[in-house]
């Protein structure tokens, strides 16, 4: 053990989605502020298997910020209390010796809880496969630089396709909506070229599947944005509204 | 030397330019009407995983695609940064098929096969054009065409790039080509499943045993071809870039049960990481090679500086990549940089409290980014402090959500001062043996992406692996899995009720039981940390006789101490990631032995195996060609023992060389 500072740490632990979970306080020594907070549960988890007590499941894997596993909701924040920081890059210097620290899953009826932490995010997989994909069989594609695309449409779609799916926009939102998220895949399609022959189809299907896997409806808040650790800007979202009301508007399907 | 008659490796015959044209219009087909009833399974969801499945189900097949994430998105091909090779000459620097080929075969210092290269980067190209389709946002020009970058052991600017998050943009572009199936209904996903063995009847893999890692159940699951695209083994060293999940069960189990290993010593270290802070450290993060484009790497020319880097005047730094290799200067490959900041620090000229560190420096790529905006914007006479400004805003255009990463990191702002970097674990060249269809010594097994040895030789050079991932899964194997399943359309449905499944399944519990039942005293974390400390210490990034035989009785050790030691908390019956990992760490302990014996073996220094014993004068590399130039290719006949099979190297196209980048 390195480290100075003390924590008293209050998780929420759960056997699956069947059963109600509860806060477990736990007391934590000897951290070190140059840990991330995963390093931080992984020492915990350390000290639970010596006590002879099951570790906390928490789901995590790159711990660079960009595979989007890593979803605790850290004193009411989704990610913490940094700005466009996922959990794994945040780091106990953000901290203070002596805290409490109150850890909890996602919550939204759209992400049953699996076990303690973990939550069934399979909701954002179904609405990609709804319509969030350009329908283009491996072979068919003419030479990349056949088809100029201007560098500001280029940039503002990379900025919505930087969304990582962890979900924080969900567990931010009051309504559980998943906007955010659906809106960003609809607008890097619909700014890009490529992404015109279903651009109508595409906001219709996939606002169906979003509707239909239990998100709530968005409000305008903002804390999607807020929340975000990539930062993902409300603009996608009032984008994908006109995108839908125009597909509605011109459109018999769906 | 000739090479073993276990191995056919299958190359076609002619010359080197037109053997993947004519190989391709005379594979066997398989009719669409057969295509539906032939079941593909496919291991892994990354880049080769995805786009192997995507791609199989728009031909027809019935796939199932299989990951234990909670999401195809996730796989670890999410965290590759700087980008993708294609020789598609847009910067008219003289790039070509060729060139790709030759920097590809030379960076891996003449340890690959030439025939499979040559396919790799013929069809480099269309793997951007297919990627753009997809909606993959490339970085652009003005102009709006593509924009490309330098990487390592290249000369030409011929990488593809999306800010630092080339992988991520690759992948969900893969990933979105999946899901299009998955909603189709031509895939079947099953995300958070772990396969666990894979079923081998008469001689052919037909089906795999994965575990449902949300219940525990075991599952069966039959197949005419299993691919597995599960991705490097790097982290065996327990500290490595790679993803925490990285795991090589999947590869070792079809070792196994027959799959041969290739070249398993040959692991790729990158020199541009963060250092280690502390015994806390679960992984470590790298930075990618593109700031190689930019940054200079340095240490101050006398020992023991403890200044800070932006504090000590030019005449005093010693810019060591430029001063030794003056053609590449910082773009010279991985294997040469790491070495040379090993060098320099073992040498104590090291930086940070820790001494395992060099400085990588943007000062001067500020300044002519600056200047150069500068003059764009017609100001002839703006001040410093303006050029740095605007300099700094094109650094974060480029690499950005990088320096961000490093801030978050270490707490310092690498806008102010440099950043300290290390070498660390990245990639694992080696894998398991496939021939030229990218099948294993098991018929009906393939392996795609980093899971095979095939195209990197001793060396990857970056920006590659992606190029390999998704040529494997887009471009070779929809046509090379035809000679074999064109074979198969009368073998009808497999049924998992065979007496192969029921027995594999049953020796899958009974290593499940058996990992529960010990209840040792230590984690399996803790014996991972001590795996990867024997392993980083005597088959890192330098190796020696002693060091290896003595890293092959201690892992023995290990294993013994494992299977008497561990404690496994939980049961089998519901979500237990302690268990998952347990199960890992016992096949990352025998991939270790098995690593270590392959380097004792190989006595030479080439690419990433660097042999103390076989080195130049002046501390390079020294291979020797003349009795190892071959795969090595292992055959599992037991606890603690292998067989050897060569795959004798032969280059009639490229006038083998001592690697120079000087």
């Amino acid at each position: 053990m390195e480290g100075n500072m003390s924590l008293s740490l209050k998780v929420w632990r759960q056997s699956n989605k069947e059963t109600a979970g509860g806060f477990e306080n736990y007391k934590l020594d000897s951290v070190s502020p140059d840990m991330s907070f995963l390093e931080m549960f992984d020492v915990l988890n350390e000290q639970l298997i010596e006590e002879g007590k099951e570790p906390v499941a928490f789901d995590h894997d790159c711990r660079e910020g960009i595979c989007g596993s890593c979803s605790m909701y850290i004193n009411g924040r989704p990610h913490g209390p940094l700005r466009g920081v996922t959990v794994c890059q945040l780091h106990m210097r953000s901290f203070n010796d002596g805290d409490t620290i109150v850890v909890e899953p996602w919550r939204a009826q759209a992400f049953p809880v699996i076990k303690d932490l973990v939550v069934d995010r399979d909701a954002f997989d179904r609405v990609v496969s709804a319509g969030g994909f350009i329908s283009v069989n491996t072979g068919n594609a003419q030479d990349a630089n056949s088809l100029p695309i201007p560098k500001e449409a280029a940039d503002d779609a990379f900025s919505a396709a930087a969304c990582i799916g962890c979900g924080a926009c969900v567990a931010a939102c009051k309504n559980a909506s998943a906007m955010l998220f659906v809106s960003a895949k609809i607008s890097q399609l619909a700014l890009l070229p490529q992404g015109q022959a279903e651009r109508s189809i595409r906001a219709e299907k996939m606002v169906a599947q979003m509707d239909a896997e239990g998100f709530g409806a968005c409000t305008n808040t903002g804390a999607c944005s807020a929340e975000c650790p990539k930062e993902i800007s409300m603009e996608n979202i009032a984008r994908m509204n006109r995108e839908y009301i125009g597909a509605k508007f011109s459109s018999s399907a769906v | 030397m000739a090479t073993s008659s276990r191995l056919d490796a299958k190359v076609p015959q002619g010359p080197l330019e037109t053997k993947w044209s004519k190989y391709r219009s005379s594979v066997p087909l398989v009719n669409p009407a057969n295509k539906r009833n032939l079941d593909i399974i496919v291991v892994g969801t990354g880049l080769a995983g995805a786009s192997a499945a995507a791609t199989l189900a728009e031909l027809g097949y019935a796939v199932k695609a299989f990951c234990f994430q909670d999401s195809p998105r996730r796989a670890h091909s999410i965290a590759a940064q700087g980008g993708i090779n294609a020789a598609k000459n847009y910067q008219n620097d003289g790039d070509s098929v060729y060139r790709l080929f030759y920097d590809t075969i030379k960076g891996g210092d003449y340890r690959s096969r030439e025939g499979n290269v040559h396919r790799l980067a013929e069809v480099s190209g269309s793997i951007i054009d297919q990627c753009v389709a997809a909606g993959v946002p490339f970085a652009r020009e003005y102009g709006g065409l593509l924009s490309n970058r330098s990487f390592g052991g290249t000369q030409v600017q011929r990488t593809f790039y999306a800010a630092g998050q080339t992988g991520q943009q690759l992948l969900l572009g893969a990933y979105s080509g999946l899901q299009r199936q998955v909603g189709m209904g031509t895939v079947k996903m099953y995300n958070r499943h772990e396969m666990l063995d894979i079923v081998n009847i008469d001689g052919k893999c037909r089906g795999i045993i994965a575990r449902n890692l949300v219940t525990g159940e075991l599952e069966r699951h039959a197949a005419h071809a299993v691919l597995l695209c599960s991705g490097g083994y790097g982290n065996v060293f327990y500290l490595s870039t790679n993803a925490m999940g990285s795991n090589v069960t999947a590869a070792w189990k079809a070792h196994k049960r027959g799959a041969f290993f290739g070249n398993p010593c040959f692991t790729q270290i990158h020199p541009t990481c963060i250092p280690v802070s502390g015994e806390h450290q679960s992984k470590l993060t790298l930075m990618s090679e593109s700031l190689r484009n930019d940054g200079r790497i340095w240490v101050p020319k006398a020992k023991n500086d403890t200044r800070p880097g932006n504090e000590i005047p030019e005449e005093e730094r010693d810019y060591y990549l430029e001063r030794r290799y003056p053609a590449f200067g910082n773009l010279v490959p991985r294997d040469i940089a790491s070495r040379a900041a090993k060098e320099r620090c073992d040498a104590g000229y090291g930086v940070g409290s820790s001494k395992l560190a060099v400085f990588l420096d943007f000062a001067a790529a500020v300044e002519r980014y600056g200047k150069a905006e500068a003059n764009k914007n017609n100001i002839h006479n703006a001040s410093d402090s303006d050029i740095i400004a605007w300099g700094k805003a094109v650094v974060k255009e480029k690499y950005g959500n990088l320096f961000d990463m490093y801030k978050q990191i270490t707490g310092e702002d690498p806008y102010q001062v440099p950043m300290r970097i290390y070498p660390a674990v990245h990639y694992t060249m080696g894998g398991l043996w496939v021939d030229y269809n990218l099948m294993t010594t098991v018929p009906g097994l393939y392996a795609l992406g980093e899971a095979n040895f095939s195209d990197h030789g001793a060396n990857r050079l970056g920006a590659s692996a992606l190029m390999q991932g998704l040529a494997d899964g887009y471009f070779v194997i929809p046509y090379t899995i035809g000679s074999y399943l064109s074979n198969e359309i009368r073998t009808g449905k497999i049924s998992t009720e065979h007496e192969a499944f029921v027995k594999t399944e049953q020796e899958v519990r009974e290593r499940i039981e058996k990992l529960l039942k010990i209840q040792g005293k230590t984690s399996p974390e803790v014996f991972h940390r001590r795996l990867g400390k024997i392993m980083w210490d005597k088959c890192g990034m330098a190796r020696n006789e002693q060091g290896l035989k003595e890293a092959i009785i201690e892992i023995r050790q290990l294993r013994e101490e494992f299977w008497s030691d561990v404690k496994v908390m939980g049961t089998a019956t519901y979500f237990n990631p302690e268990l998952d990992k347990a199960n890992r760490v016992a096949d990352f302990i025998e991939l270790g032995e098995l690593m270590c014996i392959d380097a004792l073996t190989r006595n030479e220094s080439c690419g990433g195996h660097f042999r103390e014993e076989y080195q130049t004068e002046e501390g390079e590399a020294m291979r020797d060609d003349e009795n190892f130039m071959f795969v090595s290719a292992w055959e599992h006949k037991g606890p603690e023992e292998w067989e050897l099979h060569k795959e004798e190297l032969i280059y009639e196209n490229i006038k083998i060389a001592q690697r120079s980048y000087k």
